[in-house]
């Protein structure tokens, strides 16, 4: 593309924030300000604004393709925003790299597991730690006594970290030979592990029954109130979407069609339409 | 891989070092009671310098899972500082043992720096890309060499490049030490077998406590799922580079060990067939096995020697014996009848030291 990005600098934009009234006082944990991705011609996300704020739970959901998956990918820069602007606790990303993001605060799930899956369960979490664990090469290479410290601490967390879904037992357990619901568990363990201010979950119920389901509905908000942070989560289940979700943004074509509480946005007649199409044109068709 | 439950590391590192010595052991036994032959006597170096140098590519292959067919570039670049450094450190370090050691240093300096400086545009090529370029950077390495000249006089080190070695200008004192295609000859042949085994376990102290820390598991991160290590905050460049350099420059110490082992050594030694050999021995071993390299390594070097006997079908049987050892690596059944046989040894031993002790 010959066209430049411009340079992105803060611009005041109107938007409905989806802050719940009780921490009105606090600054949001993230502002996003008129985000935008094409590809080649391709817009595949535009004029997505949003504001998160502390412990908030806050849902993405829309129809396939909407591009809620793209939105996380822009937030932990596995893609370069063509247009906008995202402020982490008030402080631009523009110019960070993935990695980076994630030591600024956010940290993230995958839609199609993303483990490491040839090392073990311990292994994972410990490296969710790594920018936690104080040493460098040498004191590794030679086993010095900051080694054995900062390795005896690291474990201890992981296990105290594993133990938030009961997994401790499973700790030298290869990761990629795990069960289909450990594996989502394992990942998001690896990702609190990297003490993030704003958790994004992609799809965690995905795969999952209805007990499983439920058992993880708590779970997540037990996570939020033990850790204190934001949790921003893309999900077709919708009876976990309304059943945790404080506030929910609906998304179609990359645009965001609603916002609002779970009960604002189940009767909106717009996102109705999105899901279900409208209803004359059915009609029409079987007239026809 | 496909096991449930992963062994402890650090007693799968014990048995390797464990390998090592007891081999080491065996060999000097042999080499004292006289009963080696003079081919086998003669491979011991080598075959260090071939476990060093598969220790190293598999760092880079088997742990940080890119594929390097350059690997001998930078062991050439090691054998040619370190006979280089062990040549002018000679009236300074008169012991040579120690002479060896500082030069192997050395010669893992500039190997090491040289892996740096390819590893910045390399390695943010991808799969095969990055395999084609280092390739390329192998055989330039290789060429560079080829029309290096260094020369030692009473003023210190001369180098020269394309020409001819009187183009140094040397004084009357002076010698040519790399002597352009005809790379160096002469050199004091100061490494031994006990070097070698020092190096090894080295090499193998570095590698294993690399591996099992928290770089180790970042660079095996970054193998397994890149985008994954990313968002958990790895930075990519730095923990690939500090796999690269480090094989690098443990490939450079091996090319010193290998050089000063013979009498002469040119640059056309160290080509893609070596590479391919060193990679054949990862491979074989199985990628990330450090105890499969060191077999592999070994095997593999004595193998041309032993078949001497059936001369022009040699390379041939040799070929024959690569591929049926490939095949049945991967083969599950034949693998899982060996762990079953393995487990049965185990388990009998066990039983018999059971038995003793309750006689006892």
């Amino acid at each position: 593309m010959d066209e430049k990005r411009p340079k992105t600098k803060l611009v005041p934009v109107p938007s409905k924030s989806i802050i719940p009234e009780r921490n009105l006082g606090k600054p949001p944990i993230m502002e996003v300000l008129r985000l935008g991705i094409d590809f080649g011609g391709l817009t595949a996300v535009d004029d997505f604004n949003l504001t998160l704020s502390h412990t908030e739970i806050a849902g993405l959901i829309g129809p396939n393709g909407a591009g809620k998956t793209t939105i996380f990918n822009l937030l932990t820069k596995v893609y370069e925003p063509t247009r906008g602007t995202i402020l982490l606790h008030g402080k631009d990303t523009h110019g960070m790299n993935t990695a980076q993001v994630n030591r600024a605060g956010i940290a993230r799930t995958f839609q199609n597991i993303r483990l490491f899956s040839n090392l073990s369960v311990e292994d994972n979490v410990k490296l969710g730690l790594h920018n936690q664990i104080g040493y460098g090469m040498f004191s590794g290479i030679m086993r010095l006594p900051r080694y054995w410290k900062e390795e005896k601490h690291a474990h201890e967390k992981a296990m105290e970290l594993l133990s938030i879904f009961d997994m401790q037992d499973l700790r030298g357990h290869r990761a990629g030979a795990l069960p289909y619901g450990a594996q989502r568990r394992l990942e998001i363990v690896r990702a609190l592990a990297t003490n993030p201010s704003l958790l994004l979950l992609d799809e965690p119920a995905a795969g999952m029954n209805p007990s499983e389901t439920g058992e993880l509905m708590e779970n997540i908000v037990k996570i939020r109130d033990v850790f204190q942070i934001s949790v921003l989560l893309i999900e077709h289940d919708m009876k976990l979407v309304m059943g945790i979700c404080e506030g929910i943004c609906v998304l179609n074509f990359g645009k965001i069609i609603a916002k609002g509480t779970p009960g604002e946005v189940q009767n909106d007649p717009v996102v109705i339409e999105a899901y279900l199409g409208r209803r004359g044109e059915e009609d029409r068709r079987a007239e026809s | 891989m496909s096991k449930t439950i992963l062994k402890s590391p650090m007693r799968k590192n014990i048995s390797i070092y464990a390998l090592v010595i007891i081999g080491y052991i065996v060999m000097q036994c042999m080499i004292q009671t006289g009963n080696i032959t003079s081919v086998l006597h003669g491979q011991l170096v080598p075959i260090c310098a071939y476990i060093v140098m598969a220790i190293s590519l598999n760092l880079t292959v088997g742990i940080l899972g890119e594929l390097s067919l350059g690997h001998a570039g930078f062991m050439s670049i090691g054998a040619f500082s370190g006979v280089v450094a062990a040549t002018s450190l000679e009236s300074i370090i008169p012991f040579a043992p120690l002479r060896l050691a500082v030069s192997m240093a050395i010669a893992a300096a500039f190997a090491g720096a040289a892996g740096f400086l390819i590893g910045i545009p390399v390695l943010r090529l991808m799969g095969d890309y990055l395999a084609i370029v280092t390739l390329a950077f192998g055989e330039i390495i290789k060429h560079l060499i080829n029309c290096l000249y260094i020369g030692i006089d009473s003023g210190g080190l001369s180098f020269g490049f394309l020409g001819t070695a009187s183009d140094l200008n040397l004084k009357d004192d002076g010698a040519v030490i790399v002597n352009g295609p005809m790379g160096i000859a002469g050199i004091n042949r100061i490494s031994n077998f006990t070097a070698g085994f020092i190096l090894v376990m080295v090499t193998l102290f570095i590698v294993l406590n690399l591996i099992n820390s928290r770089a180790g598991r970042a660079i095996m991160a970054l193998r397994d799922n890149r985008i994954a290590a990313e968002s958990v905050g790895i930075p990519v460049t730095k923990y690939k580079l500090m796999a690269f350099v480090t094989s690098a420059a443990i490939a450079g110490s091996a090319g010193a060990l290998f050089a000063m082992n013979y009498s002469t050594v040119v640059a056309t030694k160290f080509d893609f067939g070596t590479s391919i050999l060193v990679l054949v021995f990862v491979v074989l071993g199985g990628l990330g096995n450090m105890m499969g390299s060191i077999i592999a390594a070994t095997v593999l070097t004595i193998l041309p020697e032993m078949l001497r006997e059936i001369e022009q079908y040699r390379m041939l049987v040799y070929a024959v014996i690569l591929i049926l050892v490939m095949i049945a690596r991967n083969n599950a059944s034949f693998m899982a009848y060996l762990d079953n046989l393995k487990n049965r040894i185990v388990n009998a031993a066990k039983k018999t030291r059971k038995g003793g002790a309750s006689v006892g």
